[in-house]
């Protein structure tokens, strides 16, 4: 297969960004984008004639395409682009490593920049600064719980149907697809999977109320946008964290700015 | 002189004689000590956090952007301990014998016994911290079977149960983050150990972002890196996984342990592709329900290769379920080195399908028995993630499954309190070669990893620090440092000086990842599922080839000074060449078989490994000796006072 690859280059964070094109010849349909991507960068930077460079570039040898991966399998949230404009390309339930060729015809047009968030400034080309997110997490997003000292886990029985739910909220990857799907790049989806996850769980529920607020407050606070409950967050999520998340969040909150400590 | 301190009395006391008589620190001097954790996975993860809340200042360093993103996150399967809350026959002498024979009697009995000790807490440690565990209907906690082991003793947290865990020891890191003990330092790779008067004092790191190296220092260094599996380039390890931090240690003197257990997974996606970046893991808790099975008949095994025959046409009697036919005692849960070594022998005998190297992995058994419902409940994230990959349905028709390479058993030697052979300098998880002898059990990666962090780490390291309360702060702008940091600028100058030449002759431009998948094709023809003599001087050859090839033409693009992902696996690559030759010269002092490591001059008539106790019951332990010198090798012998030394068998 070829494709026309339409690609974000921007030097540093300072630096003023821009589309440049390229041509990928010979791709297998089994091949993933990322991938994809390996091969075009293999072709920047031996210049290979494979390649027409279409636009005019400064140096000889192009600086290959940046962008963060590592796991390869869907599960380490460290991928993430924005294909054609959509948040991990154009298939569900997916991070941008799984998505594969076969996914587009031949000779597609493919465009291809960061996450787009204010909290999340480009570092490089397509690597984006996601350190908001651990900063949130931070702020409250977990139980305290120190080494030692704790029950046997069979203490608290916890009904399956509600771990399962935590486990659900639990599978958030922190990839930032929620924010760069979101028109006003709100951390709603993964800040309510975090409090919904912990305040499932009997261990989660004695911070509970004290959490969401901390939580809520950081991600005001680090330029997130507000949520305006058009669910393209969870349109895009590539682990399907569900909505209800939020309203859990929401609720939560309310009863922790009312003082009351919600049940669920 | 290798001292492994295993503490006296018998097994089951020594753990407790040794906290019983073991130093510690005070609160007050707590805080007057630093300690540097590089890695943030389980193991490192866990052992910060709980160095933090014990009031020590840790700073903690890791290559992503988050301390989410380390590679425990991808175990799939689940975590042991020895609970017995299935009531089956468990214990932990039960975890232990399990584990030791798994690793066919390679490993430390003191050490494994503590593992096995420890594990139930672990458990008990991750459910306070909210890790949803699966539960059954009556809210308690579910367990399932892995390899090599005939109880359920394993949790799972759906085929995510390393994220989980994860999840876990971060939400507790970034407690006390928050709480100021732990200083997180993203995006930063370890290039040097800094020593001073023998003792390891602190690290040099390139900064990931700025291309800036960075000084820090300590009393005590923790190295949770991980193990060296990418050595092989197609791996089920994360892109970014690397020896290299466990490599300038050894580089510095710390004794390397077993390089040549590498453990190959059974259970992978068969490699469809030169331009594939790495191989993924299906997890082996499938094998708990999914038989694995290649066409009896060579001629339907050829058709199924040709395309004019599917899985599904092959009826029952001319189906070969190997594993079952050949270890009627665990059938298909025998342990990785096994059911691999197993695949290998039938696709190399001409049965396998797919490209001819693969096998099936088969649930329909399964899902007639428990209906589709239950099979997606149990593994429905694991099928989902095959089907992405390979636009096949595994409810339909079987999945095609091959061995990878997954583990690596060796790494830095320590001593019962996972202290390396330079002092102060700790290993801890993957990176260490402690507890796994030959060959690891599946669902034991985890358990080690927060073992060692939450339950060792914190009492050996206050052993070790109790004499450091009067150093004082120790300095950066000293001689060591000032050396350290050097050296790391000349390294990666170097990578950048032979480029010049190159850039006036472009066709000669090559790439780092065409010399590293040059590399890993060695390493797994000559040194993978099964080596011998001449495979393996033959590897030695062809790694001191290529080394020479990639110094004359590899190619880095850009500068030191910026972000710069090639120039980071440029000096990987570089450290990995190194690696190889010590792989390959263990594998070949090794004349013996066991567990990962299969020399085929050594095997039983029915192509089992075949160990040679009166020869190598002991643990290699490397010494580096300068570029391209063979190193020296020093033995710790393997002393089984609790366990009878047995041939493993799991027919």
């Amino acid at each position: 297969m070829k494709f026309t690859l339409h690609i974000w280059r921007q030097e540093c964070s300072r630096a003023k960004g821009h589309f440049e094109t390229y041509k990928v010849d010979n791709i297998s349909p089994d091949c993933s984008f990322l991938e994809m991507l390996d091969i075009l960068n293999e072709q920047l930077i031996t210049g290979s004639t494979l390649t027409s460079h279409l636009s005019p570039s400064t140096s000889p040898i192009a600086h290959p395409v940046c962008f963060d991966n590592d796991c390869r399998e869907g599960i380490c949230g460290m991928c993430g682009l924005y294909i054609n404009g959509r948040p991990h390309g154009n298939d569900d339930g997916i991070t941008t490593c799984q998505l594969h060729m076969r996914k587009f015809h031949d000779g597609d047009d493919i465009w291809i920049e960061p996450w787009r968030a204010k909290a999340f400034p480009v570092i490089r080309d397509l690597v984006v600064d996601r350190s908001a997110f651990d900063k949130i997490i931070q702020a409250g997003g977990y139980i305290s719980t120190t080494t030692g000292g704790v029950p046997d886990a069979n203490t608290i029985p916890i009904p399956k149907h509600k771990a399962d739910m935590a486990m659900d909220a639990a599978s958030c990857i922190g990839c930032g697809a929620c924010v760069a799907a979101c028109k006003n790049a709100s951390a709603m989806l993964f800040v309510g999977a975090k409090v919904s996850h912990l305040a499932l769980l009997p261990q989660g529920k004695v911070e509970a109320a004290d959490r969401v607020k901390k939580m809520v407050c950081k991600m005001d606070e680090l330029g997130f946008g507000s949520c305006t409950n058009t669910y393209a967050c969870e349109a895009e999520c590539p682990k399907l964290i569900k909505r209800q998340n939020i309203s859990r969040l929401n609720r939560h909150w309310i009863a922790s700015l009312l003082g009351r400590d919600r049940n669920s | 002189m290798l001292d492994s301190k295993i503490p006296s009395g018998p097994l089951a006391e020594k753990w407790t004689n040794y906290k019983n008589s073991q130093k510690l620190v005070n609160p007050a001097n707590k805080r007057k000590l630093d300690i540097i954790v590089v890695g943030t996975g389980l193991a490192g993860a866990s052992a910060a956090a709980s160095l933090g809340a014990l009031g020590f200042n840790v700073d903690i360093f890791c290559i992503q952007d988050s301390p989410r993103r380390a590679h425990s996150i991808a175990a799939q399967g689940g975590i042991n301990a020895a609970k017995n809350y299935q009531n089956d026959g468990d214990s932990v002498e039960r975890l232990f014998r399990d584990t030791i024979k798994g690793g066919d009697y390679r490993s430390r009995e003191a050490n494994v016994y503590r593992l096995a000790e420890v594990s139930g807490t672990i458990i008990d440690q991750c459910v306070a911290q909210g890790v949803p565990f699966a539960r059954d209907y009556g809210g308690l906690l579910d367990n399932r079977s892995f390899g090599g082991a005939q109880v359920s003793r394993t949790f799972y947290a759906k085929g995510q149960t390393g994220q989980q865990l994860l999840l876990g020891a971060y939400g507790a890191l970034s407690r006390e983050i928050a709480r100021g003990t732990v200083k997180l330092h993203e995006r930063r790779e370890m290039m040097d150990l800094v020593i001073k008067d023998g003792k390891a004092r602190g690290i040099i790191v390139r900064n990931l972002v700025t291309g800036d190296l960075e000084r820090y220092a300590a009393h005590a260094v923790v190295l949770a890196t991980g193990g060296y599996g990418n050595l092989y380039y197609l791996s089920t390890n994360a892109m970014n996984s690397n020896g290299s931090a466990a490599w300038v240690c050894h580089r510095k003197g710390a004794a390397f342990a077993n390089p040549c257990y590498v453990q190959i997974h059974p259970t992978c996606i068969p490699v469809h592709g030169d331009y594939q970046s790495k191989l993924t893991l299906m997890s082996e808790s499938l094998r708990n329900d999914g038989r694995i099975w290649v066409p009896k008949k060579k001629e339907d095994a050829e058709a199924v290769r040709a395309g004019k025959m599917r899985a599904n046409d092959i009826p029952e009697e001319d189906r070969d379920y190997y594993l079952e036919r050949r270890y009627p005692a665990f059938g298909n849960l025998v342990p990785r080195d096994v059911a691999s070594r197993a695949a290998k022998e039938r696709c190399d005998a001409g049965y396998g399908v797919g490209t001819g190297y693969a096998v099936y992995l088969d649930f329909a058994d399964a899902i007639r028995r428990l209906g589709k419902d239950a099979v997606e409940q149990k593994y429905g994230n694991l099928f989902q993630m095959y089907q992405k990959i390979t636009d096949e349905n595994p409810y339909e028709t079987p999945m095609m499954i091959y061995p990878a390479i997954h583990y690596t058993m060796g790494g830095l030697w320590v001593d019962y309190e996972l202290q390396t052979t330079i002092p102060g300098l700790f290993a801890a998880g993957e990176a260490n070669f402690s507890d796994h002898g030959a060959n690891r059990l599946g669902a034991s990666a985890l358990m080690q990893g927060l073992a060692d962090g939450y339950y060792v780490l914190p009492y050996t390291l206050q052993n070790y620090l109790a004499d450091q309360i009067n150093v004082g702060k120790i300095k950066t702008d000293t001689a060591e440092f000032d050396e350290a940091e050097n050296n790391v600028r000349q390294r990666i100058n170097r990578l950048f000086q032979i480029r010049e030449p190159l850039t006036s002759h472009p066709s000669t431009l090559t790439s780092v990842d065409h010399f590293h998948k040059a590399l890993g094709k060695i390493m797994w023809e000559y040194c993978g599922m099964a080596r011998n003599t001449e495979s393996l001087n033959k590897a030695q050859k062809l790694v001191s080839e290529l080394e020479d090839e990639f110094w004359k033409s590899v190619f880095v693009p850009g500068t030191a000074n910026e972000f710069n992902p090639e120039l980071e696996k440029a000096c990987r690559l570089e450290d990995y060449f190194e690696l190889a030759q010590l792989v390959i010269a263990d594998a070949l002092h090794r004349e013996e078989s066991c567990g990962g490591h299969f020399r085929t001059e050594h095997q039983t008539t029915d192509g089992e490994t075949l160990r040679d106790d009166d020869r190598f019951m002991y643990v290699a332990a490397w010494e580096y000796q300068g570029h391209g010198h063979p190193e020296t090798m020093e033995k710790e012998p393997l002393n089984y006072e609790h366990i009878q030394i047995a041939t493993r068998n799991y027919k």
